[in-house]
């Protein structure tokens, strides 16, 4: 269990930041992974008065606060509305409701976790992450850089016309995933892409942004050779939750009944 | 005879400790521990294999609120076993409570106790243990004769003529037949061939394992412990503190579950140690991670089946090998296996002949133990799986296979003992399976269209109901003032509801209310003896003694009343309330009696009575799954689980119902997710509730429970067991279901969808 | 460090280190429902509410609690013991060391959930393990707490008013 030395509930942003330049010092989020460890932590920083819990819907973006819990993410109408039930079917499986009144998309985000379902899902999405100072980023950039000293004060989803699916397959109904897959679509720059979102492979989430063009009406069979394809693109690892060879499978059934299911959408 | 008379037998009675367990009380150890105990803790060591070279604990102990840090040398060097038995205990003295040689990954290599957790966890990082690392065993095939031995020391100590051999990693062997079984499989016309292979599995019991111990007035050793077997914990911590029995209290609280977990001593010796070593209060509280790596899981088995029949279906012999692992120390490892074969082979009452051969070997993992079903579901796996590949191989229905070779009432079950079935209903439990599953009409598959297809599949089980000529319960029943009664039991109630089913059997006996009856938690100062609750012992055995205790105390409460009537005893009768004088129609009540024995009294009123028996009735049952598979992914969802079950007569409805649900679900866990996984090193990796899998009420799918009562004529008002037998059907069931949806036979639980889906693609 | 914040409705001041959890102060506050099954997160029994929402008090920080309101068991006692009630009915409270946990949540379920349907239901309660039961009894007792409270499990609802239809529509034919 970890050991911590000082807690501190940060005022500002500043405060946070600065504290959390110290070699020991950690940002807490909702206290489900780092607890774990056994970390010896000098200096615990918590954000829970900084107003980083909200959902704020704008015209062009949602931004979500680093502190929102999964749940809010789960709940969030506005996600809801323009992404379908994809948003929630990503984070419903983790654990349990108390788990997810608790846990927070920052938290999940900022961990870069390989088993991360939030991660799965907003990577697909048009999505970046503001940090403190290291300015707004793109997520699939902030996923391949080294945990760091900033700060991740929001997620900003950026709204656009596109289609979101998720899927994932687990051994029970709320372990780890063995598989997540995010699959979204829609016309990027007059183009129309997909985008291909596949975590727990067991590594971290990574995605593939493809300029397919894939009819509308495309039988079973095409969508499962687009789906091979895609699903090679990625690499995989074996643990106690399954083989490589297992993965890559499931990877290519879950990306094509989620270019499926969108295409049905659409129809 | 007929239940349908009994008041509180046969009725859904609440629970009597039911109104403080849902409004939270403090009635578990860890709420009723003093504050100032001692924190204790063990260093465990990270090495499968390997002898301790040297302790420093010099830092350590300056560490302040450091009481102590107790190493093998402050330890008696006289061997004991951890495991609740009977002595002399068929689990061999294997242990000593802290050791120089660690066999395990997570085996105990200090203690140490201070005034805070913060000390203690301090404490622990500055002992410093230098081992000398040595190579393990870890493969449980390769363990019988391995030039490697767990056990190579001179005091290892056999109790019982088990076959054990330590200088061969042998823990027990033994063979037992009947007829000629080489002869009758070689003119069978079909014999199925198959091995078989369960994995090790954790009770994983919501509450861990803990003790508290003090020393009393009198300088003894008081314990109070989560055990399933108060009375064997005291024979154990005097074998292993090497102290007289009489300086050793133990008091069960209330248990937040068991399942055969606390039928091994996992926590009572290291705070008993530090009591016994500084004279203060201590307790250990076992970590989740704990409970998960230095425990007492199921043992790992594997089965060769050879099961021949004839080409119309009859069951002609069958041919078991059990290889069982019980891991570093050999706690349950000689009787866990025996029931693969003795609980498995007997539900076929037509065979010719049968063999059961098994070996029982030390490894390099955590010692298995005592959980639910106790080695026949491990053997009803294997058995029931056979029997489902030969139907398929005969092309016949499995349930019509059953029905034609099932044991039936009234028959001898050879590989049983010899006993008699003499309260069996198997045949109904099947029949009314079938019937509330639809089986008939959703036999062998269905495919839904949308890329899944749903299978049925079936088992049937038995089990004991207590280990005959062994188990004893006794009972002791008092009349206080006022004539209520106090039930001493020393059967240990562990959420499964004895407390509240020995008080119905009481009430019902004693035509008294059950609000007029206080049951009494177990104190082995002053509670009667009981060898515990394990074995599905307590409703048969310790009801028995309930039975005759109540009709001991009728006849002195009649002696009494005719008595104070003055008249004769055999004028009197006793209705519960009253003892009327049947000439003159004069009446004294219980009440009145209650406290006139108070007062110018020179005999107690009391009565005490004990029952072991000779035979062991097994209950029966039959389970049906139903489950769906996505083809695609070989993802295997539960849907629907029926099981009917013949407990003889149902003490309790709600009870009843609810440990076979209970044990379903666990079952179904078994069947599909709980594997305990090491590494090449003989590190587990199933370390936490993240990491090993117990079902979520989203993992179960719908349990439906039904009864088909037989009547057993020796157990109290006709009942059997319940208890373990419920575990055994999913596993065997669940498998079959899986085999008819979509042909995959998977012979080695659990059954994950990746093993389906290599399956399925002929891998 | 000084804590302050509300317990079961009233001020209280407790000393916390800063990594003392929330559910080891609770446990020495005497709010001895809280249990712990797991240390990870996994199991559901040391839910309690904070500022009226189930969480896990196993891994929140005492300090962090400052300000908030926590509930447990002991707070919400005769609302428990209306639900336990038909637990206990059940014989489906068992060895009843996951109850309080489970209980804190099925109570916050029906304050947050308007006639959800059985999938709801277990989904809500999914962070919820219990050994003891196969969960079936738990289902049977919160049904019929729920009709006892005229709160409706929408799944019912849909298939009685199928029913009533149905029965309309005989009724009209004949």
């Amino acid at each position: 269990m970890i050991t911590i030395g000082n807690y501190v509930k940060a005022k500002t942003v500043e405060e946070a930041y600065e504290l959390n330049q110290a070699r020991n010092s950690r940002i807490m989020g909702g206290m489900m992974w780092m607890r774990l460890g056994n970390a010896r932590v000098k200096t615990v920083i918590d954000l829970s008065d900084l107003g980083l819990d909200q959902i704020e819907e704008t015209d062009h973006v949602f931004r979500i606060g680093a502190m929102c819990t999964l749940r809010q993410l789960e709940q969030c109408e506005g996600l809801k509305e323009l992404y379908g039930d994809g948003i929630a079917e990503s984070v419903r499986h983790i654990v349990g409701v108390q788990f997810r009144n608790q846990a927070t998309v920052g938290g999940s985000i900022y961990g870069r976790y390989g088993f991360s379902d939030v991660l799965t899902a907003l990577l697909a999405l048009d999505t970046f992450v503001e940090l403190y100072d290291g300015g707004t980023i793109r997520l699939s950039e902030f996923v391949k850089r080294k945990p760091d000293k900033d700060l991740l004060l929001s997620v900003i989803v950026r709204k656009s016309k596109r289609k979101f699916h998720y899927e994932s397959i687990r051994r029970t109904k709320t372990d780890f995933p063995v598989l997540t897959c995010a699959v979204v679509t829609g016309i990027v720059n007059g183009q129309e892409s997909w985008y291909f979102s596949v975590g727990a492979r067991p590594m971290k989430a990574a995605l593939l942004e493809k300029q397919w063009e894939v009819p509308k009406d495309a039988a079973e069979d095409v969508l499962a050779d687009f789906a091979k394809q895609a699903a090679s693109e990625f690499n995989y690892g074996t643990n106690m939750r399954g083989s490589a060879e297992y993965r890559q499978h499931l990877a290519e059934v879950l990306i094509r009944r989620a270019m499926s299911a969108i295409l049905a959408e659409e129809r | 005879m007929s239940t349908d008379k009994l008041r509180f037998v046969n009725q859904p009675v609440k629970k009597v400790d039911a109104d403080a367990l849902v409004t939270g009380k403090a009635v578990y150890t860890n709420d009723l521990a003093p504050a100032d105990c001692l924190i204790v803790k063990i260093i465990r060591s990270p090495h499968a294999h390997a002898l301790i070279k040297d302790i420093n604990v010099t830092r350590a102990l300056a560490v302040p609120g450091i009481e102590c840090i107790l190493t093998y040398r402050d330890c008696p060097d006289k061997r004991f076993t951890m495991a609740g038995q009977t002595y002399p205990e068929p689990s061999p003295y294997d242990r000593l409570i802290l050791d120089q040689r660690m066999r395990f990954v997570g085996d105990a290599a200090a203690i140490v106790a201070g005034t805070s957790e913060e000390a203690v966890k301090k404490a622990m990082k500055l002992v410093k243990i230098k081992y000398e690392v040595l190579e393990p065993v870890l493969d449980f095939r390769k363990a019988k004769d391995n030039p490697i031995l767990v056990h190579p020391e001179d005091n290892w100590k056999s109790l019982c003529p088990v076959g054990a051999d330590n200088k061969r990693n042998l823990c027990a062997h033994e063979v037992s037949e009947s007829g000629d079984i080489d002869a009758v499989l070689d003119s069978c016309d079909i014999v199925i061939d198959q091995v078989y292979h369960t994995k090790a599995n954790q009770q994983a019991m919501m509450e861990t394992f803990r003790t508290y111990t003090y020393l009393d007035t009198y300088g003894r050793l008081n314990v109070v412990s989560s055990t399933q077997v108060p009375f064997h914990i005291r024979r154990i911590l005097a074998n292993a503190l090497d102290i007289p029995k009489h300086k050793i209290r133990v008091i069960k609280p209330r248990i937040g579950g068991g399942f055969g977990a606390k039928q091994t001593s996992v926590s009572e010796v290291y705070p008993a140690l530090v009591t016994w070593k500084t004279g203060k209060p201590a307790k250990i509280i076992f970590t989740r991670e704990e409970s998960l790596i230095a425990s007492s899981p199921r043992h790992e088995m594997e089965m060769h089946v050879r099961l021949g029949a004839d080409k119309d279906g009859r069951i002609r012999g069958i041919d078991l090998y059990t290889l069982s692992n019980t891991g570093a120390f050999g706690e349950h490892g000689p009787t866990t296996v025996g029931l693969s074969g003795h609980k498995s082979i007997p539900l076929y009452g037509k065979t010719d002949a049968f063999r059961f051969t098994y070996d029982v070997v030390y490894t390099n993992v955590m010692s298995a133990g005592a959980y639910r079903g106790y080695g026949a579901t491990q053997g009803i796996f294997a058995v029931e799986s056979a029997v489902n590949e030969l139907a398929r191989k005969l092309d016949m229905d499995p349930t019509v296979l059953r029905e034609m070779n099932m044991v039936r009432e009234g028959q001898v079950m050879p590989a049983y003992y010899g006993e008699t079935a003499q309260s069996c209903a198997l045949d109904r439990c099947l029949a009314r399976a079938k019937e509330m599953i639809g089986w008939d009409r959703k036999y062998p598959r269905y495919d839904c269209g949308n890329g899944k297809v749903r299978g049925v599949g079936v088992a049937m089980a038995m089990q004991g109901s207590g280990i005959s000529s062994v188990d004893t319960g006794s009972v002791a029943i008092k009349v206080n003032d006022d004539g209520y009664y106090s039930l001493m039991i020393g059967a240990s109630d562990m959420g499964t509801g004895c407390d509240t089913i020995l008080a119905q059997m009481a009430a019902e006996c004693l035509e008294c209310d059950i609000s007029d009856i206080l049951v009494h938690g177990v104190d082995t100062d002053v509670s009667p003896y009981d060898c515990g609750s394990y074995a599905s012992s307590t409703t048969y055995v310790t009801g028995m003694a309930v039975v005759k205790t109540c009709e001991t105390l009728k006849k002195k409460i009649c002696q009494r009343g005719a008595e104070y009537l003055n008249c004769a005893v055999d004028d009197v009768e006793f209705d519960g309330q009253k003892v009327t004088d049947l000439k003159t129609g004069k009446s004294i009540s219980r009440q009145e009696i209650g406290n006139r024995v108070m007062c110018f009294n020179n005999e107690a009123l009391s009565a005490s009575e004990a029952f072991s028996s000779p035979t062991s009735p097994p209950p029966f049952m039959a389970g049906i799954a139903e489950v769906e598979i996505d083809k695609e992914t070989g993802t295997v969802e539960m849907v629907d689980y029926v099981a009917v079950v013949d407990c003889g007569t149902v003490v309790n409805p709600n009870l009843a119902r609810v440990q076979v649900e209970g044990g379903i679900a666990q079952g179904i866990g078994m069947a599909l997710f709980e594997d305990i996984v090491y590494n090449e090193k003989g590190k587990n990796y199933s370390n936490s509730f993240m990491q090993y899998k117990i079902p979520s009420r989203l993992d179960v799918g719908t349990i439906r429970v039904d009864f088909e009562s037989s009547y057993e004529p020796t157990g109290p008002f006709g009942a059997k067991s319940i208890g373990e037998i419920v575990i055994n059907t999913p596993s065997p069931a669940i498998a079959d279901a899986v085999a008819n949806a979509v042909g995959v036979t998977v012979r080695e639980l659990p059954i994950t969808a990746e093993k389906v889906y290599w399956g399925m693609q002929g891998k | 460090m000084e804590v302050q914040f509300i317990l079961n409705g009233k001020n209280i001041t407790a000393e916390a280190g800063p990594d003392t959890i929330l559910m080891n102060l609770l446990r020495d506050l005497g709010c001895k429902s809280v249990k712990c099954g797991c240390e990870t997160t996994n199991c559901g029994l040391c839910t309690v509410w904070i500022d009226g929402k189930s969480r896990l008090s196993c891994s929140v920080l005492a300090a962090g609690v400052g300000g908030h309101e926590v509930t447990t068991l002991e707070g919400v006692e005769k609302e428990a013991a209306e639900f336990g009630e038909f637990l206990a009915q059940e014989g489906a409270e068992q060895c009843g060391f996951c109850s309080p946990g489970f209980i804190m949540n099925v109570l916050a379920m029906v304050r947050e959930l308007e006639n959800p349907d059985l999938e709801e239901i277990k989904e809500s309660l999914s962070g919820n393990l219990c050994r003891c039961t196969g969960y079936m009894g738990q289902l049977r007792a919160i049904r019929k707490y729920m009709q006892s409270k005229n709160m409706k499990i929408q799944e019912e609802n849909r298939e009685e008013s199928q029913e009533e239809n149905q029965e309309e529509k005989k009724e009209v034919g004949a």
